[in-house]
């Protein structure tokens, strides 16, 4: 049996210059890179693949064999890209890692890079974090000064090169395809999948994407073990991960926990909801992942336990809400947010989100019709699973997951306005004036 | 400087301004982009670093930059064009010496990232998307910006202003204003937003060092686990007052120096389980102000103009 929490990824974050080579060195870091250049490329990815180590980023597909889809024949040079480029809302995991421990990314990337065959490698990095593209970027400029980058890595006859690329502002480069769109100096704007990116990806070469998260995790199982790996989490979700608790608590953060505790457990640990307060409804991994209630506090935060609550585990990012909040008027904002970020490409998506905010904007100023219910419901049916990407499914899920939970408060919407019925003064973190109609 | 006149308006859609040819753009300029170029496997990977560079030289992206980019890239004014009009980041119209974000998405608009965009936009007398006529602060709604445990977040020249009330927010913009030097809570001393983009394009300022590894939230877990006993398997158990807790508490205090919080973040460094609760919100709803009544509240269309366009 674990500890409830299991630093490994956040262990250094508090050191003094955890950013800098020497601190990391200090605690063991670059170990698992030499280790893995005694084994083989093959024998890396095997050792990913048996930890059972799953994506980081939303998805959950096992690193290992996202790995392995790569294919041996083809000519083209491969490619190594790192989607650190977090957006989804609620999510702020990855940022902190690189803010912090910018190495433990960089040496996973290089033993991931071996394990690949990669010899240039990526970096993405949303460029709306200033600070964290330059510990980024001189992260690797000491690894470079190290021998960690460069030609002959450690006399090892490996070579490998990265790029850190700051992005431009546009949640939809988080979408692999986007991103790789975006990373050949394109509109980011997702790709008609097959082929995937494995296959033909960055300049039409085999290439993989995975999570910051997921490439950071790398050098502890390289160093530590499949088993180590494994001895950690459920069984179908194995490891460790980390869980960014947000909103109405009474201590917001960070927890890096084996996969499986339950919010239950995390809310304690934080200090449970905000003083006098109880939880209405949460995201369990960002606002793309289906809101959850009360009754789902016991589930195991794994892939599979949330699957089988109808949500997804998604990147982990836990939002809380408390009974002051007004489900319409969070509902509006996360679908006003997916609207602004439709890179506008699939119809659907594009024309359906515009719509679902001028009904979300009714329902909030009280101004909704007898059957908005049913045609706002009827148009997530339009919207959802018809377009290239998973942006559009996101935008409808929040809004179905809402009306599954508080029908009564989306019917409230055809007489009162959402912030008569919750007035949303309580719901802020300081004292402000009350509200007098709905914000800019 | 472009010597540009500061205008007030930079929709989301429509076209880079071409009525504005001003530009610093020169040879150095040029020598930088190529090198930019340079760096990847295929030159227009390039773009977004070059644009990034243009606004650092041009406070925006200006018609001769397009050119720049479109001529060392060897492809067309429309492909870049096309490319500089998709991201949110790249602006039309020039931004403030200081750049404001606000995050108004879901979690940070509950918080009072709704109020703060309203008292920043008051206190600086613009809207939306628009530049103070004196050219100092431009100011933007944002969307979730990675940091929803600092919630409400606010971000100048893209560094984070974390954990932001109205008072907080007030003062920060006086401090942009007077120019007096301000740090981020999670960064470095703040520089201007043109500096801001030259770093994004991919040329560092040697700034890394500074600020701390992590904002409180960030280390709650491992102050927890430290306190608690608890660790990874195989690794020592910590005591509840270890090395890297006494560290972890240094480095807690130094942020809570730096950006003066003190009695709302305390839990975050005590033992959760027996720390205080963050105080909730009076209940009794305060008196409407005469500024309330005034909120620009109903602009919904006029500081989103794409709506406009789209339909």
């Amino acid at each position: 049996m674990t500890d409830i929490l299991t630093p490994v990824l956040t262990k250094n974050w508090g050191d003094k210059k955890s950013w800098t080579l020497p601190a990391y060195e200090r605690t063991g870091g670059y170990n698992a890179l030499r280790k893995a250049l005694t084994m083989t490329p093959d024998g890396v990815t095997t050792a990913v693949k048996d930890s059972g180590l799953r994506g980081r980023g939303g998805a959950g597909f096992p690193t290992g064999m996202k790995w392995s889809f790569v294919p041996k024949d083809n000519p083209n040079p491969k490619y190594l890209v790192v989607n650190g480029d977090e957006s989804e809302p609620g999510t702020c995991k990855d940022i902190p890692l690189m803010l912090a421990s910018p190495h433990t990314l960089v040496e996973g990337v290089i033993i991931s890079s071996y394990a690949i065959g990669v010899h240039t490698a990526f970096i993405y990095i949303r460029g709306e974090v200033l600070h964290v593209v330059r510990r980024v970027q001189q992260a690797v400029a000491e690894a470079r000064e190290a021998g960690y980058l460069g030609t002959d890595i450690l006399g090892s006859g490996f070579d490998l090169e990265i790029i850190v690329h700051a992005g431009a502002g546009a949640y939809i480069c988080g979408e692999e395809t986007a991103l790789l769109d975006s990373l050949e100096g394109r509109r980011g704007q997702p790709r008609l999948r097959p082929p995937f990116p494995a296959v033909a990806g960055l300049y039409a070469s085999p290439t993989v994407i995975n999570n910051v998260e997921s490439i950071a995790s790398v050098p502890s199982i390289i160093d530590r073990g499949t088993e180590w790996f494994g001895s950690m989490g459920t069984e179908k979700s194995k490891g460790f991960t980390i869980y960014s608790l947000s909103g109405h608590v009474a201590n917001p953060g960070q927890f890096e926990a084996p996969l499986g505790i339950t919010l239950r457990q995390l809310l304690e640990l934080a200090g449970g909801v905000r003083e006098g307060h109880q939880l209405k409804f949460f995201t369990p991994g960002g606002s793309s992942t289906p809101i959850l209630t009360e009754e789902h506090l016991d589930l195991p935060l794994d892939y599979e336990g949330m699957a089988g609550a109808g949500s997804m585990l998604g990147t982990k990012a836990l939002q809380i809400f408390d009974e002051t909040t007004s489900v319409v008027r969070t509902t509006l904002r996360w679908v006003e947010f997916y609207k602004h970020e439709s890179c506008g490409k699939c119809t659907p998506c594009r024309e359906g989100t515009w719509w679902l905010v001028q009904m979300l904007r009714d329902f909030e100023a009280g101004t909704a019709k007898q059957g908005d219910i049913e045609k706002m419901l009827d148009l997530c049916d339009n919207i959802g699973g018809r377009s290239f990407c998973a942006l559009a499914d996101g935008a409808v899920a929040c809004v179905t997951s809402a009306v599954k939970y508080f029908r009564s408060e989306f019917e409230a919407g055809y007489r009162t306005p959402a912030w008569e019925l919750l007035p949303y003064e309580l719901s802020a973190r300081f004292s402000v004036p009350a509200t007098t109609g709905a914000y800019v | 400087m472009s010597g540009h006149e500061f205008e007030s308006h930079f929709p989301e859609s429509g076209s880079v301004d071409m009525s504005d040819p001003t530009t610093d753009i020169d040879e150095t300029t040029y020598a930088e982009l190529r090198e930019l170029a340079g760096r990847y496997p295929q030159p227009r990977s390039a773009l977004l670093p070059m644009l990034h560079l243009v606004q650092s030289v041009d406070g925006r992206i200006s018609p001769k930059g397009i050119e720049a980019c479109a001529e060392v890239l060897g492809i067309s004014t429309a492909q870049v064009s096309g490319v500089a009009t998709f991201y949110t980041m790249y602006k039309r119209r020039p931004a403030g010496r200081h750049h404001v974000g606000v995050c108004t998405t879901a979690l940070c608009a509950v918080m009072g990232g709704d109020v703060l965009l309203e008292t920043a936009s008051k206190h600086l007398g613009i809207g939306v998307d628009e530049t103070t006529p004196d050219g100092r602060i431009s100011l933007e709604r944002i969307e979730c910006n990675a940091a929803c445990d600092f919630a409400p977040v606010m971000m100048v020249n893209w560094e984070f202003m974390d954990d932001m009330t109205p008072e907080k927010a007030v003062a920060l913009l006086d401090d942009l204003r007077d120019g007096t030097e301000v740090r981020s809570t999670r960064g470095a001393r703040l520089t201007s937003w043109r500096e801001a983009e030259r770093v994004l394009a991919g040329f560092p300022d040697g700034r890394a060092d500074e600020g701390p590894s992590a904002g409180a939230p960030s280390l709650l877990g491992l102050r927890v686990a430290e306190d608690k006993g608890w660790a990874a398997p195989g690794d020592d158990k910590p005591h509840g007052n270890g090395v890297v807790g006494r560290v972890a508490r240094t480095i807690v205090h130094a942020v809570q120096e730096v950006t003066g919080t003190t009695e709302d973040q305390e839990p975050n460094v005590a033992t959760p389980a027996s720390a205080p609760t963050k105080s909730a919100p009076t209940k009794s709803a305060p008196t409407k102000s005469p500024a309330a009544e005034k909120a620009p509240r109903q602009r919904r269309r006029s500081t989103r103009p794409e709506e406009g366009t789209a339909k």
